[in-house]
C-alpha cells in the first residue's frame, strides 16, 4: 500500500469538516468519476469581510483525496477569499507532511475546488486551466503533460535532453521507454506538419555541442557578469508567475541559484532550471550546470 | 485481535508442512543436483519426487513435461515467446482483455515489435464469446493464451473446450492457470492444452517458484540459454528448496481439493450473502455460476476502494481492490472496465479471496465489519444523500473535469 505520512492517515481516519454545509454560499465541484476522485467544497463566506467562516467537503476518492480535502478545509477557515486564492497545492501537501508522487493530484484537486468555489461565490465562471497527464517518471513526479510541453517548447528530440530539462528519467531508468514514446509521438506529429525534415538531430542544438572555441575567452569577471546578465534577463518571466531567481555563487562549471516564491518546490522547478540552464549554455557558449543553492553546502 | 487474511489471490502463506519440507535443502542438503557426488545426488532424488508430485496435481502424462521456473510471470512469457519463435511463419496471438499483466503487458510489447494480438472481449459477467474466438482461429495464429480463472473475479474460462478448437486448427494453446491450480481439479492428459503456467505462492508454497507445463511433442524454444538443467529448457541451477516446497504444496493441494469446493466455497458464499444482505447498493462481480470457490468480488457503489481497504486494514482485515499488481495505477482495474462496470462502482470493487485456513468466526467478523465502513465513507461521498444514494446521482453531482 502507499507510503502515507502519519498526518495523511490521521486526516483520513478522522476527517475534519466532512459533510454538507447548509449555510454554504460558495460551492466548488471538481474531479472526475473516471479517475476515481471527485470533491465538493462548500464555504460559508461572510459577505461583509469576505472571511471564510466555515468550510465542509464531500469527497469520493482514495485515502489521500479524503485527507487532502480535510486538510484544505482546515487551511481555509478564517482566511479571506484573497488569502485563500494564494493557497497552492504544495501548501496542502505540506500541511499533510507530504503526499506520494502518484497522489499529488489529490492536492491539485483541492486547490482547484477552492478556486471553483470562490469563482462560484463571485459569480464568475471557473476555467479549468489545469493540465494533467499520465504520471511518467515516478522518481521526480513528472507527468506526460509537462514532458510534452517542455519537448514542444524547446524542440527536444532525445531522451537525454528531456532528462536535462525536466530531470525525468534521471534516476531509476524505468520510465525511459515511456519518455521515448512521448518523444516519438511529438516528433512524428512535427514531421507531418513539415516543421522538420526527418526524425531527430535537426531540431534542437545539442547542449554540449555548442562550440566554445568560436567565442573569444572571457576573463573570470567578464564571465560572472555575463552569467548575472543572463539570469537578469529571465527574471521578468519568473516574476510574472510570482517567482524569482538569484545567483548565490559560481564555482567552476556549477552555478548555484536560489529559486524563490512560486517556483520553489513547484513541479516546474526542474523544468525552469533546465530551461535557464539551456539558455546559459547557448549564451555563454560553454557547458555549465545550474544547481539549487541548497547543494552548495553539500559541495563544500 | 488476530488479523484476518482474505487476500489469497494476491499471495498465500506457506503451509508449515511446506516450510518443514524445504528447510533441510538450505543446510544439510545444499548440494548441486548436477554433481556426481553424494551431496548432489540426494538433491537430485528430492527434485524427482517434487516433479512427480506436480505431475500428479496437474494430471500430466510424463514427469518430463514439468519445467520449473521462477513463477507465473516467467512461465507466461516463456510460453508465448516460445510459440512465436518456434513457428516463424505464424505472427498472431489470441488472448483476452482480462488477462494478468504477465500476459497482457508482454503482448503489448510484442505488438510494438510487429506481432498481431487479438484480445477477446468479455461481457458484463466477464464471459467470452466462443463465436468471436472461433472466427479468429487461422493458420496465422501461433498461440492462444487464455487464463483458466481470473484473479480479480474468479471467473472460470472454458479453456478445455477452447484448447480443442485450437488443436483442431493446429494452433498451440497456453493457459495461465496460476489461480486455478489447487482450487479446481485438473487432468491435463485428457485435454488438448499444450502449455500451462502455475505459481507456487498462490498455493501455499514460497514466492519465486513456478512451473511451465509443456506437453510432450510441443515445439519449444527456451527463453534463457545456459546449462542442461530442466533439459536446457530452463537452464540455471535449480532452486532446490523452492522446488521441493512446491512439490509438497502440490501434494497438500490434492489432499485439500475437496475442502476448497465444500468448506471454502461455503464460507465464501456466506461472506458474500452476508455483506450483500446488509449493504444497499452493492453487487457481486463476475460469472456467479462459474467461478473459483474462494473468490468474491463485490462492488460498493459511490465509494472508492482504497478508503475501504484502509479502514478494513485498521480492523486487521486484509482484502484488495483490483489486482495487487495494478494497485499502482489510478484507473479502475482493466478487468472491471472490460466488463463495463460503471465507474461509480468499479472504483469501489473489493476482492475477498479465501483459503482453507479461514474460519467461520473470521467470516462472521468480516460480515459485521464491512457495513459500517461503507456507511462511513458514503456519508462523505458527494454522490450519496442523507439516507441513500442521491435521487439521480449523476445529475446531483457534476464536477468540472479536472
Ligand atoms: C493470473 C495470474 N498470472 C500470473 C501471476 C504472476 O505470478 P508470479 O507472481 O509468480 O510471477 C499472477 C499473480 O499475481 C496471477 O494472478
Ligand atoms: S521513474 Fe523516471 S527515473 Fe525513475
Amino acid at each position: 500500500m502507499w507510503d502515507y505520512t502519519e498526518k495523511v492517515k490521521e486526516h483520513f481516519f478522522n476527517p475534519r469538516n466532512a459533510g454538507s454545509l447548509e449555510s454554504a454560499n460558495a460551492v466548488g465541484d471538481v474531479g472526475s468519476i473516471q479517475c476515481g476522485d471527485a470533491l465538493r467544497l462548500m464555504l460559508d463566506v461572510d459577505p461583509a469581510t469576505e472571511i471564510i467562516r466555515d468550510a465542509r467537503f464531500q469527497t469520493f476518492g482514495c485515502g489521500s483525496a479524503i485527507a487532502s480535502s480535510s486538510a484544505l478545509t482546515e487551511i481555509v477557515k478564517g482566511k479571506t477569499l484573497d488569502e485563500a486564492l494564494k493557497i497552492s497545492n504544495q501548501d496542502i501537501a505540506a500541511f499533510l507532511d507530504g503526499l506520494p508522487p502518484e497522489k499529488m493530484h489529490c492536492s491539485v484537486m483541492g486547490r482547484e475546488a477552492l478556486q471553483a468555489a470562490i469563482a462560484n461565490y463571485r459569480g464568475e465562471a471557473w476555467q479549468d486551466d489545469h493540465e494533467e497527464g499520465e504520471l511518467i517518471c515516478k522518481c521526480y513526479a513528472i507527468d506526460s503533460a509537462l514532458i510534452e510541453r517542455v519537448v514542444r517548447e524547446n524542440g527536444l528530440t532525445t531522451l537525454e535532453q528531456v532528462t536535462n530539462f525536466t530531470k525525468a528519467g534521471g534516476a531509476c531508468a524505468s520510465c525511459h521507454e515511456k519518455i521515448e514514446d512521448v518523444l516519438i509521438g511529438i516528433v512524428a506529429a512535427r514531421c507531418e506538419a513539415g516543421a522538420i525534415e526527418a526524425a531527430p538531430a535537426v531540431a534542437a542544438p545539442e547542449p554540449v555541442a555548442a562550440a566554445p572555441a568560436e567565442k573569444p575567452r572571457m576573463t573570470n569577471l567578464q564571465r560572472m557578469r555575463k552569467i548575472e546578465e543572463i539570469i537578469e534577463s529571465v527574471r521578468p518571466m519568473l516574476q510574472k508567475d510570482n517567482g524569482d531567481i538569484e545567483v548565490v555563487d559560481i564555482v567552476g562549471k556549477n552555478i548555484y541559484v536560489n529559486l524563490k516564491g512560486a517556483c520553489m518546490g513547484c513541479a516546474l522547478e526542474a523544468a525552469t532550471l533546465g530551461a535557464i540552464q539551456q539558455k546559459l549554455f547557448e549564451d555563454l557558449g560553454e557547458y555549465v550546470r545550474l544547481l539549487p543553492a541548497s547543494q552548495l553546502e553539500m559541495a563544500r | 485481535m488476530k488479523p484476518i487474511y482474505l487476500d489469497n489471490n494476491a499471495t498465500t502463506p506457506c503451509d508449515p508442512a511446506v516450510v518443514e519440507a524445504m528447510l533441510p535443502f538450505f543446510t544439510e542438503q545444499f548440494g548441486n543436483a548436477s554433481s556426481i557426488h553424494s551431496f548432489g545426488n540426494q538433491v537430485g532424488i528430492a527434485l524427482k519426487k517434487a516433479r512427480a508430485q506436480i505431475q500428479a496435481l496437474l494430471g500430466a502424462e510424463h514427469d518430463s513435461e514439468i519445467i520449473f521456473t521462477s513463477g507465473g510471470t516467467e512461465s507466461d512469457n516463456t510460453a508465448i515467446l516460445s510459440a512465436l519463435k518456434a513457428q516463424p511463419d505464424r505472427n498472431q496471438i489470441i488472448t483476452t482483455v482480462v488477462e494478468h499483466p504477465a500476459v497482457l503487458a508482454f503482448c503489448d510489447r510484442l505488438e510494438k515489435e510487429g506481432y498481431v494480438v487479438h484480445k477477446l472481449r468479455v461481457d458484463g459477467r466477464g464471459r467470452l464469446d466462443m463465436d468471436e474466438y472461433r472466427a479468429l482461429l487461422t493458420d496465422r495464429v501461433a498461440i492462444v493464451s487464455v487464463m483458466w480463472a481470473n484473479n480479480e473475479t474468479g471467473t472460470i474460462f472454458p479453456v478445455e473446450e477452447m484448447a480443442e478448437y485450437a488443436h483442431a486448427r493446429g494452433i498451440q494453446f497456453h493457459t495461465d492457470a496460476v489461480q486455478a491450480v489447487g482450487k479446481l481439479p485438473i487432468d491435463l492428459k485428457r485435454t488438448k492444452i499444450d502449455m500451462l503456467s502455475l505459481s507456487g505462492h498462490k498455493l501455499h508454497a514460497p514466492k519465486g517458484i513456478g512451473v511451465l507445463y509443456l506437453r510432450r511433442g510441443t515445439r519449444f524454444r527456451a527463453l534463457l540459454h545456459g546449462g542442461q538443467q530442466e533439459r536446457s529448457r530452463r537452464p540455471g541451477t535449480e532452486n532446490a528448496p523452492g522446488i521441493i516446497a512446491l512439490g509438497k504444496a502440490a501434494e497438500l493441494a490434492m489432499q485439500h481439493m475437496d475442502t476448497e469446493n465444500t468448506d471454502v466455497r461455503y464460507l465464501r458464499d456466506k461472506l458474500e450473502k452476508g455483506i450483500l444482505a446488509r449493504v444497499p447498493r452493492a453487487f457481486p462481480n463476475g460469472d456467479l455460476h462459474c467461478r473459483l470457490p474462494n473468490t468474491s468480488n463485490i462492488a460498493f457503489e459511490f465509494v472508492e476502494g482504497e478508503g475501504i481497504l484502509l479502514l478494513l486494514n485498521k480492523l486487521g482485515i486484509a482484502a484488495s481492490s483490483g489486482s495487487a499488481c495494478t494497485s499502482g495505477s489510478l484507473e479502475p482495474s482493466h478487468v472491471m472496465r472490460a466488463m463495463g462496470i460503471p465507474y461509480t462502482a468499479a472504483h469501489g470493487s473489493i476482492r475477498f479471496s479465501l483459503s482453507r485456513y479461514n474460519t467461520l468466526e473470521e467470516i462472521e467478523r468480516v460480515i459485521e465489519a464491512v457495513p459500517p465502513i461503507i456507511e462511513q465513507l458514503r456519508k462523505i461521498s458527494p454522490y450519496w444523500g442523507e439516507a441513500g444514494p442521491a435521487a439521480d446521482p449523476a445529475s446531483r453531482f457534476q464536477p468540472a473535469y479536472a
